[in-house]
């Protein structure tokens, strides 16, 4: 039997025409070393943002 | 002594009115009008009508904040503007009707030097037959998110034992503010995984968009992984990974208790079932007046057809092949009288930015444009900046805030928890799409990115408490960034 790597899609629904994140992906997003050093980054980005934006 | 007068003292008016007061110092008056006895960080009742905030964590009194800060404060609606005075009055001024301070329905001129429209939008449930009528709810107001989380767990406890449908989205088709319901159906989908009730739960989105991550703001192509992809693509991938369906390009033109009724961009009609349903109403102006010295009835000068203060954008761009990033107002100044300006959801915007469209029947469908907190709150302080330079000697507007030449950074939630949320963290530079500057996607790409994760929710969390803090002028809160 084939391993179960990810759930079932329906072919040609329009949820078949999307990204489908990785388990790598989507653990990433709650790994809390990752996420630290992406909240730093995501700040610097929206702080150049602001100064960019203001006149 | 001059005297600045703010209609509205929410995101965009509360920030014009404690910049001016602190800049002004006592030399100078600044008075808001505003209804509502407390101030409300919107973008929290999300999590309110989750269950996973209360009321009170998201509202706080503005009384005592405005007599500390030297402002003058009535808690009443601004009624009608007469801004060359009228027949007994010389100078210019505005009618107000108290709601609070123990002078509920009285009415009372305050004349003015300088006024800002900061009233932010009308719900107008009235729009679509049916949805003023409680068989929906919404999460616009503190109020009504205390509400809808009370509905909400009614149908959670009934999930425990038999299948529910929930509805969440758009309630006509000319409505904004996508991201909200965009933030209040994650948020649905993380709290009944948390609840184990998510599979007896069938979640659908119903938008206006002709594509989902439109947002009113025409979709942004966001730069990730080497490609510049549009938002359609993780939009979709992130509602087909939480299995919420979703009918987009509909115009909800009927509900009644448990059904709505819609029609498509193709002109064919629908309907769907729901035992719970949030969709946002469209947005008008608050309904102001304005009168000449002779009580005759201007409104149609100052004002746009919509309810929206008319200021210094271009009115006459034509069709979406013609619109113009240039077309977008910069000053927010009123064309017709200099010392009027309108900030927010109040100003009166030149067009959308997403490409209208109507069905094949005439319907209009298609969203139009956000003006999210950042760019209200840089227009409010900007707009206050001029103001206190025209007070001290400048003829015209000496600031800008043009939503074709700032950005805005969004965080939109998709669940709450500290270990377990997630928020789609973006920043779109600039809101408007500027063709000219940014051939290709009329963007930044640099500056327009996102990405969904734990680090979003942490954000999202601390700007909560970053803003209600600022708001309430606590040591440190010129230091926080709208
Ligand atoms: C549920 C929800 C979630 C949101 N989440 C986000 C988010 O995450 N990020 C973001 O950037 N934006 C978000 N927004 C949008 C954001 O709330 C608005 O951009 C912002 O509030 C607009 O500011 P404003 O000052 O124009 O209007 P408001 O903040 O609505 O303020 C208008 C004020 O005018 C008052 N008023 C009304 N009528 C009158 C009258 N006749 N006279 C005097 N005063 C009057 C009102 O009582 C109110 O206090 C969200 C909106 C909603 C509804």
């Amino acid at each position: 039997m084939a391993a179960k790597h990810m759930e079932h899609i329906q072919p040609y629904s329009p949820q078949a025409g999307t990204m489908i994140p990785t388990k790598f992906r989507k653990f990433l997003r709650t790994c809390v070393i990752w996420q630290f050093i992406r909240f730093i980054a995501i700040n610097i980005k929206m702080t150049l943002l602001i100064l960019k934006s203001h006149h | 002594m001059a005297r600045l007068v703010v209609m509205g003292g929410g995101v965009s008016g509360h920030t014009a009115a404690t910049f001016a007061k602190k800049w002004l110092g006592n030399e100078h008056e600044v008075v808001v009008v505003t209804p509502n006895s407390q101030w409300n960080w919107i973008p929290s009742n999300i999590w309110v009508g989750v269950g996973e905030m209360k009321k009170e964590d998201v509202v706080f009194p503005l009384a005592g904040v405005y007599a500390k800060a030297g402002i003058d404060y009535r808690q009443a609606k601004a009624v009608s503007i007469h801004p060359n005075g009228s027949e007994k009055n010389e100078k210019a001024f505005i009618t107000i009707e108290y709601t609070g301070q123990n002078k509920e329905g009285q009415t009372e001129e305050v004349t003015y030097d300088y006024l800002i429209n900061a009233t932010g939008p009308k719900l107008n449930f009235g729009a679509t037959p049916g949805l003023d009528q409680g068989y929906t709810v919404s999460v616009c107001t503190a109020d009504h998110a205390v509400h809808a989380n009370e509905e909400l767990q009614k149908v959670f406890e009934k999930a425990k034992t038999k299948k529910q449908k929930i509805l969440i989205g758009t309630g006509h088709g000319m409505c904004t503010c996508q991201g909200a319901a965009f933030e209040y159906i994650f948020n649905i989908e993380h709290e009944a995984k948390k609840a184990g009730i998510r599979d007896n739960l069938d979640i659908k989105w119903i938008s206006n968009e002709s594509f989902l991550g439109d947002f009113g703001m025409g979709g942004m192509h966001l730069n990730v992984g080497g490609y510049t992809a549009s938002s359609k693509i993780f939009a979709e991938s992130l509602y087909s990974e939480r299995k919420l369906e979703w009918v987009i390009g509909a115009h909800v033109n009927k509900v009644e208790a448990g059904k709505v009724y819609y029609e498509l961009l193709d002109g064919t009609m629908g309907e769907e079932e729901f035992d719970f349903a949030m969709l946002i109403p469209p947005f008008a102006g608050v309904g102001l007046k304005a009168f000449n010295k002779n009580g005759e009835d201007i409104t149609a000068d100052i004002f746009a057809p919509n309810g929206f203060m008319k200021v210094d954008a271009n009115y006459n761009a034509g069709a979406y092949e013609n619109w113009k990033a240039s077309d977008w107002p910069r000053t927010l100044q009123n064309p017709t009288y200099q010392n009027i300006f309108a900030v927010g959801i109040a100003f009166a915007p030149p067009h959308p930015i997403s490409k209208p469209m109507s069905s094949p029947n005439g319907t209009q469908i298609f969203p139009t444009p956000p003006r999210t907190g950042m760019p209200s709150a840089m227009m409010g302080k900007a707009v206050a900046h001029s103001i206190v330079d025209m007070i001290r000697g400048a003829s015209q507007p000496t600031h800008t805030a043009c939503m074709s030449e700032m950005g805005a950074a969004c965080v939109a939630s998709a669940g709450k928890g500290f270990f377990t949320g997630t928020a789609a963290a973006m920043t779109v530079y600039p809101v408007v799409p500027d063709f000219e500057k940014y051939p290709g996607v009329g963007r930044d790409i640099s500056m327009t990115t996102g990405e969904i994760g734990l680090a979003g929710h942490w954000i999202k969390h601390l700007l909560h408490f970053a803003f209600i803090w600022k708001a309430k002028l606590k040591p440190g809160w010129t230091l926080i960034p709208e």
